[in-house]
């Protein structure tokens, strides 16, 4: 490639804008370091004024957006760090390599932070695999990209969700979230703030993988994309696993004053972002740089995205005691530049300064507003008769690839190292893990597309309650959250309207579980030039809850036979973008819609009943509804459980509605103290009652005019089968 | 009575190991970085599981040739209690401390889940704390733990009674015989492919791994 060949992304504006601020003509390495920081992956520039909506402030948040990854004050001198990536546009067309390096990118956010990664989620979203070959190929690969990375980095993947969706044939959605404890003194800054520090650049050689990955992110996928190959980068997660260990260690001598990752842009943008936080300057020299290939150009080497690389600052005087410790691993380094007074952000090359842009313009993209427009929809309550057989119903509910168990995928990840992982996968709503002061993290990743595409507020707001239920289902308070927001083609008036009405949703619900937004990401361009086909719009909510002490963690699992299985929240007619739908093929209806002061009111409820020791298992009630939540408690548990329909808090509902619509706000407890239960629901104003008892036998449903029974053994083999039978056959 | 736990690059296993002996058995335990293990210190130890030098090559294999496996030889022929967990185990067979080798799962992907064991040999470093025949439970993870041997060392391990463990009802990887956990001749020297290390506190899904260091403590009484 010559520098002549570099094609920029920028448009006509941007590049004026550049003129003018500069006074002059940028030379062609920095028109590449511009193109590469002002892409919309890097920069925000469409986005930044919608996040503005969301809070990002609360009692435990220690930094909010715009850090590697968000803090949260967990007590007694500890923090969690938690992050939230992608990597959909190189997953789909690697979607091994792309995947495992979606997982390396996340680590290494958290670990510039200076905190341990102790586990990893994953939120991934394909086509159909029931249609689809090229899906099911996807789905394979992205799985054994993220086992094969995390497995070797001895980090556990504890949690994560799958949803299939024809939306995602071409562009499937890989989600990656890394959490991480730390001591919090032992925090890094992103930040380059003392002339004379030196700049050490950590890890994999620089080479040609990875070459505008951000503006290639930032682009819809054409059939050509393939092209694109060379913007898929190469994991190492060997070479991780030594940069973990030795950055920790370097980390601990406490002359680390900054640290960042280099992922999108490269070294263009980690010296750049560090240098604005810092409001300093950085030089670099090109030639001390340790590259893979030997003919690479500047503007190669400087928006190469090759893996497995940290940038680190250090206090000058002090870099040969850290560079003892990068020995120790056999990691490589090099000297590259130092921190300077001036705010530019200088490159040098044999003496010979190629580039100078002032670090305030190049780490600050222009905005460029977008026009949203609200697109026109009409919604009926689809009309079909009542299917016959029920049991048939629920099995295929629970064989449904949305909704059958996940663990083809977990088996495949190592969830145990670390000796922390307390509930499993499979086992609860979320993962849970012990921290090193003696509480407990919960997390857990959420989205719906199906609802956000009915109706992007509700299911904005939805899956931020929903991931909350699900944090709350284990015995945790949720404390913070992270959102990604994953869209069509800005440019698209209508992809943008549902962008903002998604970030409002969102934010809504934020406010009113007092939950602070700490970080997140935003992905445009999920289209698909062939079809001219946007995703549905794909928020995947993070939210990491705490529990003080380990009598307060519940499961899902039923567990004693004779306990009184109690619900709360009412069952309405919410089956718009249901899993009952998608089975029978209805495209209409209504999404659930949530009344967010209520579902607030019935979190706590449901925590203070956990807290009480009320509770022998808790699910939240969710995909499938209240037919498929029971079913999961009872395979779970390996019990069965006796219902009565006629119990259930609910408006009129055909028995079908009632089985199978996904209103928000409800639970499902089993309890031998279900008087107790009901009493704190019935004093919180929360519509509940007890509808059954666990038994052995099987799961049976009755109401005055019919009754239907599933037995254990054909709902395991329903949801436990179904995704193995699917990609292996 | 000290206990080191080695640390090749790629070990991941190391911390989990260190956190069960040193907090959980209370035993005196240190994390030695490969290059710097002196076996003269130690009265026992441990190759964690994880991926030693990425298991380039072949699981185990680069770390079977370094020196400081030429150490834990030197402690294993001194009857030093020497266990060797998942990739450990990995690495033992492949500097020939225990017989056979250690094969790709027959279901071709990494498998983590819990396993349901035998008790087949209480007499070694560390099974002598158990019950002999007893059932226990342990979570296995793991892309290469197929063991697989040649008849005749088979039938050795059978006649000395070196097949220490065995996978009963499922058989997660296809290893041969069902084995899940061997000892050399000597019976200081254990290999096994599931994690007593995530098995020793109540709170993480059991402890019946806690009884193997136990019986560790126990041998060098």
């Amino acid at each position: 490639m010559t520098e002549a060949m570099m094609e920029l992304s920028l448009t006509r504006e941007e590049m004026e804008y550049a003129r003018k601020f500069l006074k002059r003509e940028p030379n062609q390495l920095e028109w590449a370091m511009i193109d590469a920081e002002w892409s919309e992956h890097c920069s925000y520039k469409s986005s930044k004024p919608v996040l503005k909506l969301l809070p990002t402030k609360g009692k435990r948040v220690l930094l909010g957006p715009g850090y590697d990854s968000g803090v949260v004050d967990i007590g007694d001198g500890y923090v969690a760090t938690v992050h939230i990536e992608s990597h959909n546009h190189p997953s789909a067309i690697d979607p091994y390599g792309g995947a495992a390096t979606g997982i390396g990118g996340v680590i290494r956010d958290i670990l510039c932070m200076g905190t341990r990664p102790i586990a990893l989620l994953d939120s991934l979203r394909f086509g159909s695999i029931e249609e689809s070959e090229h899906s099911r190929w996807l789905f394979k690969y992205v799985v054994r990209g993220i086992a094969d990375y995390g497995n070797c980095t001895g980090i556990p993947t504890v949690a994560g969700e799958v949803e299939f969706d024809e939306s995602f044939e071409k562009n499937c959605l890989v989600d990656v979230i890394c959490l991480g404890v730390g001591r919090k003194e032992g925090l890094v800054l992103a930040e380059a703030s003392n002339p004379g520090d030196v700049v050490i650049l950590v890890g994999g050689s620089t080479g040609r993988d990875g070459i505008h990955g951000v503006t290639f992110a930032s682009k819809v996928l054409t059939e050509r994309s393939e092209e694109d190959r060379s913007a898929v980068q190469i994991p190492d997660p060997f070479t991780k696993k030594l940069i973990i260990e030795a950055t920790l260690e370097a980390v601990s001598t406490g002359y680390v004053r900054g640290l960042k990752d280099l992922g999108g842009g490269g070294l263009t943008c980690g010296i750049s972002e560090m240098a604005d936080k810092g409001e300093r300057g950085i030089e670099i020299d090109l030639s001390r740089i340790y590259l893979r290939e030997e003919d690479m150009v500047p503007t190669e080497v400087m928006i190469s995205e090759s893996q497995e690389r940290m940038v680190f600052i250090v206090e000058n005087g002090r870099e040969r005691e850290i560079c003892k410790i990068f020995d120790k691993y056999e990691v490589p380094y090099a000297i590259i530049g130092i921190v300077i007074r001036d705010r530019n952000v200088v490159v040098v090359q044999r003496g010979k300064k190629i580039a100078d842009l002032p670090t305030r313009f190049l780490a600050n993209a222009p905005i460029i507003p977008r026009r949203a427009m609200k697109p026109r929809v009409k919604r009926a309550k689809p009309k079909f008769e009542l299917p016959k057989d029920l049991s048939a119903t629920l099995l295929k509910l629970l064989s449904s690839p949305n909704i059958a168990s996940k663990e083809w995928v977990f088996r495949q990840y190592d969830h145990e190292v670390g000796v922390r992982t307390v509930v499993k996968p499979g086992q609860g709503d979320a993962a849970v893990l012990r921290l090193p002061n003696g509480k407990f993290a919960a997390i857990k990743a959420d989205g719906n597309s199906k609802c956000c595409d009915l109706d992007s507020y509700q299911g904005g707001a939805s899956c931020v309650a929903e991931a909350c239920r699900n944090v709350v289902a284990v015995g945790a308070e949720p404390v913070a959250m992270l959102d990604h927001l994953q869209f069509g083609d800005p440019n698209n008036g209508e992809v943008f309207w549902a962008f903002s009405q998604t970030v409002k949703g969102i934010a809504d619900a934020c406010r009113s579980f007092s939950l602070p937004c700490i970080g997140g990401k935003v992905s445009f361009y999920n289209e698909d030039k062939e079809t001219g086909k946007a995703i549905k719009p794909s928020p995947v909510i993070v939210v990491l809850g705490l529990i003080d002490n380990a009598n307060h963690i519940a499961t899902a699992g039923l567990k004693n036979e004779g306990d009184e299985i109690v619900i709360a929240g009412s069952t309405g007619l919410d089956l718009g973008g249901s899993e009952y739908y998608r089975v029978l093929g209805v495209l209409d209806g209504s999404p659930p819609s949530i009344d967010l002061k209520l579902e607030r009111k019935t979190m706590k409820a449901v925590l203070e009943c956990i807290k009480r020791g009320y509770v022998s298992s808790c699910h939240d009630c969710s995909s499938g509804g209240l037919a498929v939540a029971l079913a999961e408690m009872c395979i779970i548990g390996n019990s069965g459980a006796i219902v009565n329909l006629e119990k259930v808090p609910a408006r009129r509902l055909r028995i079908d509605e009632l089985l199978f619509s996904e209103s928000t706000s409800r639970f499902i407890i089993s309890t031998d103290k279900p008087e107790k239960v009901l009493k704190l629901f019935r004093k919180s104003g929360i519509p509940s009652a007890k509808i059954g008892e666990v038994r052995a036998g099987p799961l049976e449903f009755s109401s005055k005019r019919m009754s239907f029974a599933c037995s254990i053994q054909d709902m395991k083999k329903a949801y436990g089968e179904a995704i193995q039978r699917l990609v292996e056959a | 009575m000290k206990a080191a736990v080695i640390q090749f690059p790629g070990s991941n296993c190391d911390y989990d190991a260190v956190h069960v002996l040193k907090d959980v058995i209370k035993v005196e335990t240190e994390l030695v970085w490969h290059k710097e293990f002196d076996n003269s210190d130690y009265d026992a130890v441990i190759l964690p599981g994880g991926f030693a030098y990425g298991d380039h090559l072949r699981a185990g294999v680069i770390a079977a040739y370094s020196p400081a496996m030429r150490k834990v030889k030197e402690m294993a022929q001194e009857g030093k209690p020497v266990l060797g967990i998942c990739n450990g185990f990995q690495i033992l067979v492949e500097s020939g401390l225990l017989p056979g080798a250690l094969l790709r799962n027959s279901c071709l992907k990494f498998v983590c889940k819990w396993v349901t064991m035998r008790v087949e040999s209480t007499s070694s470093a560390f099974t002598n704390k158990f019950k002999e025949g007893s059932m226990v439970r342990m979570p296995i993870a793991h892309n290469e733990g197929r063991y697989f041997a040649e008849d005749d060392v088979l039938g050795e391990l059978r006649e000395n009674d070196q097949i220490l463990l065995r996978y009963v009802g499922e058989n997660p990887n296809g290893a041969l015989d069902d084995i899940a956990g061997i000892c050399n001749r000597e019976r200081n020297v254990v290999g096994l492919m599931p994690h007593p290390e995530r098995a020793s506190e109540k709170i993480l899904g059991g402890d019946d791994g806690r009884m193997m260091f136990q019986s560790m403590l126990e041998w060098i009484k």
